[in-house]
């Protein structure tokens, strides 16, 4: 191994160290009209991906309009949280349907 | 006047469901041909909204009621063929088909912001009224045990419309 890769490597180990913690995806299912799990802890920059197992299509609407995805039927969609808070949500569809984000900074 | 008062009898009698009266349990048949009607008329319901309304929101809400109840239809029918079951028409089933066609010609006479409120007022209480039967009557008195649970699989979308289209009431009021 040559000085220069080993330079190289080392500030390739120095960089991955330094990253923070990694973003994550959260799955939240929906089932019967159901979100579960209806309560999800995140951090910013996390992804929430929805996986949809009814035939019909829903919504995951957060209620302070900061995002809106339509998950079709047998689909999945998903979102990144942008910004810390706690953020309600629902289905646009049937708003019977409900679930709750809390997003750490 | 005199309409409002023949509204409000045969909404009683749909309540109360006079097929039944006698105490006598619908057959699993009787649920499967109820259900499936209320789904067809407000899918009827809807196509009718879709051809005479112009507003965004009870548009979108029509094509949802569209969408989800032939689903749901597609899903009965799917079921009724599996379980060999043939649904039977019956005087609830009646009942409500010959209400939709009095409020079909009310709707039909009206235009713009008048349709559009009454329409969406008439799926607040035809959800209502539907989902009442299915907690009352229907779903207690469904023996199939697959049937049972699509009817409240059931139940859970159409109490999903009764919110919505309370929510597009408040806005087209």
């Amino acid at each position: 191994m040559t000085p220069g890769r080993i330079g190289f490597a080392a500030l390739v180990a120095y960089t991955l160290s330094s990253v923070p913690v990694q973003a994550e995806t959260i799955q939240v299912t929906i089932d019967k009209l159901v979100f579960a799990p209806a309560e999800v802890n995140a951090k910013v920059g996390d992804t929430i991906e929805w996986v949809n197992k009814d035939a019909l299509a829903h919504t995951a609407t957060a209620t302070n309009g900061d995002w809106n995805v339509v998950i079709g039927p047998k689909q999945s969609g998903r979102v990144v949280l942008k910004k810390p808070g706690a953020a309600d949500y629902f289905c646009k569809y049937h708003p019977n349907m409900k679930g709750h984000v809390l997003v750490a900074p | 006047m005199i309409a409002r008062l023949s509204a409000g009898v045969l909404t009683f009698c749909l309540l109360s469901a006079p097929a039944f009266a006698q105490g006598a349990k619908p057959t699993d048949p009787q649920i499967a041909h109820i259900a499936y009607t209320a789904g067809q008329l407000d899918i009827d319901a809807a196509k009718h909204a879709l051809e005479k309304s112009k507003n965004k929101e009870v548009r979108e809400f029509a094509q949802d009621m569209v969408r989800d109840h032939t689903e749901v239809n597609k899903q009965a029918l799917a079921l009724v063929k599996k379980l060999n079951v043939k649904p039977e028409d019956n005087d609830t089933s009646r009942a409500l088909t010959k209400q939709a066609a009095a409020k079909r010609a009310e709707l039909a006479k009206l235009k713009g912001a008048a349709f559009d409120k009454a329409y969406v007022a008439n799926e607040v209480a035809f959800h209502k009224t539907v989902n009442g039967a299915l907690e009352s009557t229907l779903i207690p008195s469904a023996s199939n045990g697959e049937l049972k649970s699509l009817l409240q699989t059931g139940l859970k979308i159409f109490q999903g419309h009764e919110q919505h289209a309370e929510h597009v009431a408040a806005d087209v009021k």
